[in-house]
């Protein structure tokens, strides 16, 4: 029996899971239109592949992975191509995103599908393939898998943790999918752990899910795997990767550390399900399981293709009459859908619909009393309340000392707040705060010291074009005295004596004055150079508007090719002796 | 459905809530107070209560802030009710309102209102009542002084006079008195059994008040309103000076028993210094907080001016607390190692 560890913290909301599970996963319908965006993933936003009145089939690539850490899209069904213009996003924002709109054609038919052994292949072309078929974390972060299916190079991998806790309530997508399709799942694991070389494989699923860790134990026993399936204690967020790493490993994964660097890298059971499907059938990720369930008559999971409206796939389910709202994902972490067309996603794991009774309008927000019920539920064992204080203050430096970024955004804190405090809110505003100012000042920094390298630039050329100018009329005086000398030493013994010195005293005395100017111009200049280095410059501490107009002044400039212009016309004429 | 902001679920849980846990956490203390010294203590619950109230519902018009909601929140109430304990139950009216506003106005809206108060707005009423008027918070009723209900509201209101009968001391302060005046010639235990102040391990009466206050907050602890930190510290802070001079000369100085059972000792454990927002908020912080805050008023009450040192004690740990929590953050999830 394996030894569980513990996390701090927790909450125990109820758990809404009974109702979506009474019914096997549906197939759902062809939708009238589909949504796909091609942004469904952490990294870079996939390029478009195809145009408005083209034809697709099923699983074709309509948007190619941009970068290493981005991630495919493919057409989930075979239509034609409508339009590939921005669409309202998955996003409590409400902010549009690039999408590709496609119209079924009902025929649902597949591109041709390259099922391959990967066993025969280069790890490199494994990750590859996942890359290439859409593949990535379906627990709701979307990160790209294949990125995550590197051992670190110095640390050997220990466990390969698959996560099935699926703690936030109402959810029970993962719950079925490891009911109903164990088998491929656990090969899919199997992927994994081909490619990671982990010494165990542990699968965590919260212990009120015992037909799941049945399905899972039996499959592992049928495909002779060494997998360990374990039941640990349902308590929210125990499905947070780190969390769940904690438990069966006692790890802490630290925010400055990747989990490889600690030897455990972790997984979403729909992950390696999906893993699977594109290794051994050819299938790229065009659908996903999907909870139904709230104030819905028929609560349910559906297998439901990307891209789906809002307003269709609730159809399935049959809102009630006082539905007030759509959630996507659980109520803990959640968001409400900004709009009904808006698509199903990759990390659509769950849509809610929400009424009065489901959610009640929250009381309003009183003062904080730090009572510390929030640092008691916190499971990165931070102190919220302190963190609000600075949040609310503006101080996002002592919000940052006491270390918001480990904050996992969980709602714990929320979750307990006597005072109905939107903690969390409060933690995303800091954050997004800091990494704001953080790009200004990243931005201003870097304006700086282009302007502050152009300004040395430009009075180390006048320091040297001084100094130039002054050794040509060094030179200058020289050959003339020498010319003068030469012309005496040649009229020496003639008659003409002292008209040739007295050109040669009259004219060194000139050139002398040339060369002394010119030198006294160098030190000038060198000086000059000097004081400014030294002194602050009123360009010193400008806003990050200002800089931006003088960089833009400055690439202005540069483009008309007038920059060294005013410099080059005076210094050329002073050349001339 | 509110969908500003996840989490949409939230548990069933409010200021006012907590409040009235509080309160009843209070509830066996004052019942034990009613069957000792008699029903007047309600009375002055009420005058406190009502004035805190009117104080505050007064300072929340002057900052424009909504009534009912705080009102309502219990805050005031839990203060008011703090200040009718730990004044002596035979007090004035005017003195127990004059607290109380000063708590409510002075010590918790200057200062920013609920949440804000860098001092335990009770322990300011003490010590500002202590300090203005000594000779009348120092008049406890003798244990056993048979007045009935309407002469006990006649002496609050001013109708009867305050007899000499009234100006009995605490048996703290008796005990102190004793051994200042006839030093050397009394011994704890002499006093202890000679007097009608000290009953079985206590002050007379004063033992089933702070057992009271001992159960609500055992009470309160079990309910998670508070941590075991700062009532365990407290215990342990006043248990280990008090039980290390007791050991060293048991003649001059009494046993902890007596000293955790009298006075504000039970009050102070468990409902004052647990205040999170006047106290300390981290673990360690709390342990610090508390056991200083025992010594402290062991110290106070043994060898300072004042019939006890519990309030005096918490106004001076209140200043503290920021600095202590400051240096007691607890390390966080994956950064044990570092730290």
């Amino acid at each position: 029996m394996l030894q569980l560890f513990k996390f701090k913290g927790g909450v125990k909301p109820q758990t809404n899971k009974a109702q979506s599970v009474t019914e096997p996963i549906g197939i759902a319908p062809l939708p009238s239109r589909l949504f796909v965006p091609l942004h469904q993933s952490i990294g870079g936003t996939p390029r478009p592949l195809v145009a408005a009145g083209e034809r697709v089939l099923k699983g074709q690539l309509i948007g190619a992975a941009d970068g290493w850490i981005s991630s495919a899209v493919h057409a989930p069904t075979s239509g034609s191509v409508r339009a590939v213009a921005e669409h309202i996003a998955a996003h409590p924002s409400g902010l549009t995103t690039l999408s590709v709109e496609i119209e079924p054609d009902g025929k649902d038919e597949w591109v041709e599908r390259q099922p391959i052994d990967y066993a025969a292949m280069a790890p490199e072309a494994v990750r590859e393939r996942l890359r290439e078929a859409g593949v990535v974390g379906l627990g709701g972060a979307v990160f790209p898998t294949h990125g995550k299916l590197s051992a670190s190079k110095t640390v050997a991998m220990d466990e390969l943790v698959i996560n099935g806790a699926e703690c936030e309530p109402f959810i029970t997508c993962d719950d079925l999918l490891m009911r109903e399709r164990a088998d491929d799942m656990i090969r899919g694991v199997g992927i994994f752990r081909d490619l990671l070389q982990p010494k165990r494989v542990l699968i965590g699923i919260e212990d009120n899910k015992p037909e799941a860790v049945a399905a899972l134990s039996a499959a592992v026993a049928r495909l002779g795997e060494k997998f360990e399936v374990v039941a640990v204690p349902t308590r929210y967020p125990a499905g947070g990767a780190k969390q769940l790493i904690r438990v069966l490993t006692g790890k802490e994964v630290p925010s400055t550390k990747r989990s490889t660097d600690l030897g455990v890298q972790c997984f979403n059971v729909a992950t390696a399900y999906t893993a699977w499907r594109a290794i051994a059938h050819g299938e790229p990720v065009v659908s996903r399981i999907v909870t139904l369930t709230g104030n819905v008559e028929r609560p349910r999971n559906w297998e439901a293709l990307i891209g789906t409206p809002l307003s269709e796939f609730v159809a399935l389910g049959g809102a009630k009459a006082d539905t007030n709202g759509y959630l996507m994902g659980g109520p803990m972490m959640g968001f409400e859908m900004p709009a009904m067309d808006a698509p199903l996603i990759k990390a659509t794991n769950c849509i809610i619909a929400g009424s009065p009774t489901l959610f009640p309008p929250k009381a309003p927000e009183m003062p904080c009393i730090r009572c510390g019920e929030c640092a008691k539920v916190c499971p990165h064992e931070l102190q919220p309340f302190e963190m609000y204080w600075f949040a609310r203050a503006k101080n996002f430096g002592k919000t940052q000392e006491y270390k918001v970024f480990d904050c996992i955004e969980c709602g714990c804190c929320s979750f307990v707040c006597p005072s109905r405090i939107p903690l969390v809110q409060y933690f995303r505003f800091a954050k997004s705060e800091i990494w704001a100012r953080e790009k200004e000042k990243n931005a201003a920094d870097s304006a700086k010291a282009r302007f502050d390298w152009k300004t040395a630039r430009d009075e180390r050329e006048k320091a040297e074009k001084a100094e130039k100018l002054a050794k040509a009329a060094a030179a200058q005086a020289a050959k003339k005295a020498a010319e003068a000398a030469a012309a005496a030493a040649a009229a020496t013994g003639g008659e003409a004596t002292p008209a040739a010195a007295s050109a040669a005293s009259g004219d060194a005395p000139v050139d002398a004055e040339a060369v002394k100017k010119a030198a006294i111009a160098a030190a000038m200049a060198r000086a000059k150079a000097q004081r400014e280095a030294a002194l602050p410059k009123n360009t010193d501490h400008l806003t990050p508007a200002q800089q931006k107009d003088i960089a833009e002044v400055d690439a202005r400039r540069h483009e008309a090719g007038i920059e060294s212009a005013p410099e080059a016309g005076p210094a050329a004429e002073e050349m001339k002796p | 459905m509110d969908f500003s902001t996840p989490p949409y679920l939230l548990k069933n849980a409010s200021v006012q809530r907590v409040m009235l846990q509080v309160m009843a956490a209070l509830v066996p203390g004052i019942a034990a107070y009613v069957w000792i010294f008699g029903p007047v203590i309600l009375v002055q619950l009420a005058i406190a209560t009502a004035a805190a109230l009117a104080g505050e519902a007064a300072m929340l018009k002057l900052r424009d802030k909504p009534q009912s909601m705080f009102l309502a929140d219990g805050s005031a109430v839990v203060t008011a009710w703090l200040i009718a304990l730990t004044f002596p139950p035979l007090s004035p009216w005017w003195l127990v309102v004059t607290g109380t506003l000063f708590a409510i106005v002075i010590a918790k809206h200057l200062y920013g209102g609920l949440g804000q108060n860098p001092f335990n707005p009770a322990m300011v009423a003490f010590a500002v009542c202590i300090v203005s008027f000594p000779a009348l918070m120092s008049q406890w009723p003798a244990v056993g002084l048979k007045i009935d209900f309407a002469d006990q509201l006649g002496i609050v209101f001013g109708t009867f006079p305050r007899v000499d009968a009234l100006s009995g001391a605490t048996p703290l302060d008796t005990l102190k008195t004793a051994l200042k005046l006839e030093e050397g010639q009394f011994s704890v235990a002499a006093l202890l059994a000679n007097q009608d102040v000290f009953g079985f391990f206590a002050g007379r009466g004063w033992e089933w008040v702070t057992g009271g206050y001992l159960i609500g907050g055992l009470w309160l602890w079990q309910r998670g309103i508070i941590s075991w930190h700062a009532p365990i510290a407290f215990i342990a802070g006043l248990s280990l000076l008090s039980g290390a001079l007791w050991l060293y000369n048991p003649s001059q100085f009494a046993n902890p028993l007596f000293h955790l059972f009298s006075g504000g000792a039970m009050l102070g454990a468990f409902f004052i210094v647990t205040d999170p927002v006047s106290g300390c908020t981290t673990p360690k912080g709390k342990l610090i907080f508390g056991f200083a805050a025992g010594t402290l008023a062991y110290l106070i009450r043994v060898f300072g001016g004042y019939p006890d040192g519990v309030a005096f004690a918490v106004l001076l740990l209140n200043i503290c607390a920021p600095l202590i929590d400051r240096y007691t953050q607890p390390a966080i999830f994956g950064m044990k190692d570092a730290s």
